[in-house]
């Protein structure tokens, strides 16, 4: 795993639709019905139905997790949710990660993640820290 | 918000028994593809005991301490008004299937901005051993009257 700074090691699109969203209400235990009722989002002011936070921060660090192999190498990941993704009920949501090395040594890389929707950035700050040695 | 909250001591969460088809189902809907979330026989060539939880699957057990934060009756937290507004995960180890979790809530700060209140909690997770495995903090932003 050769990388250096400002090196893009990933980058992958997501279809977010509404099974997405009930199938992570599910897995997750969060069933806030802002996450698939229309007359909810609606009622409380959204725009529409939106994407769990938590769903796209578990997602947007996958590609991280394909670069190096290993989910137990990732040390530390945090993002400020800083923008909704609305999921349509027939289009859903496209989604890209982009993935680039912020910061290297010789025992960690730190990913930065670009996560964009609809043209605009919907996570701040989003960074893993990763272990360039296997943590088992 | 209750700014005596940052001082209180939480009781640890009943024990989270963490299942292997729990960490599968969750790493479908993460959308994870890493053979080592999802075969055992791949976590154990990794050198793990068994398939190995996503990086955000805490927060299944963070949920009942965040919870406990919510629901304390004076805590003037108002669900309807409540907003993620970041959040962070730092590891000393990965979450295996088998690991048996109790989850230790603080609230770390609370910050008015703007009309909204802003509180930080860190929900502390530790085995069956009580070896540390992962911190999960949070803030959630309480939005004000509009």
């Amino acid at each position: 795993m050769i990388a250096e700074i400002g090196e893009v090691v990933a980058e992958k699109t997501y279809e977010l639709t509404r099974d997405s969203l009930v199938r992570y209400a599910g897995a997750s235990g969060d069933f806030n019905a802002i996450h698939y009722r229309d007359d909810v989002a609606a009622s409380v002011g959204l725009p529409g139905v939106l994407a769990h936070g938590m769903l796209t921060m578990g997602f947007a660090v996958q590609p991280v997790v394909e670069w190096i192999g290993d989910s137990g190498r990732i040390l530390d990941y945090q993002v400020r949710f800083t923008r909704p993704i609305v999921v349509d009920p027939v289009d859903g949501a496209t989604v890209t990660v982009v993935a680039k090395v912020g910061a290297l040594d010789d025992a960690e890389v730190r990913v930065d993640l670009t996560v964009t929707y609809n043209g605009s950035t919907v996570l701040g700050k989003a960074q893993a820290r990763v272990s360039l040695a296997a943590t088992v | 918000m209750n700014p005596d909250l940052t001082e209180r001591a939480f009781a640890p969460t009943a024990p989270y028994l963490v299942g292997r088809e729990k960490i599968r189902e969750f790493a479908r809907a993460v959308f994870a593809t890493s053979p080592i979330n999802h075969d055992p026989e791949a976590a154990i060539a990794a050198g793990y005991s068994d398939i190995v939880a996503p990086p955000t699957f805490a927060v299944v057990v963070q949920e009942a301490t965040l919870q406990q934060l919510l629901s304390a009756p004076d805590a003037g937290i108002d669900f309807t008004r409540v907003v993620h507004g970041d959040q962070r995960f730092t590891y000393t180890r990965p979450i295996v299937a088998g690991d048996e979790l109790t989850a230790t809530l603080s609230v770390t700060s609370i910050k008015s901005l703007g009309g909204h209140s802003m509180v930080t909690s860190e929900s502390t997770m530790v085995d069956a051993n009580g070896d540390h495995v992962v911190t999960a903090i949070s803030t959630l932003v309480v939005r004000g009257d509009e």
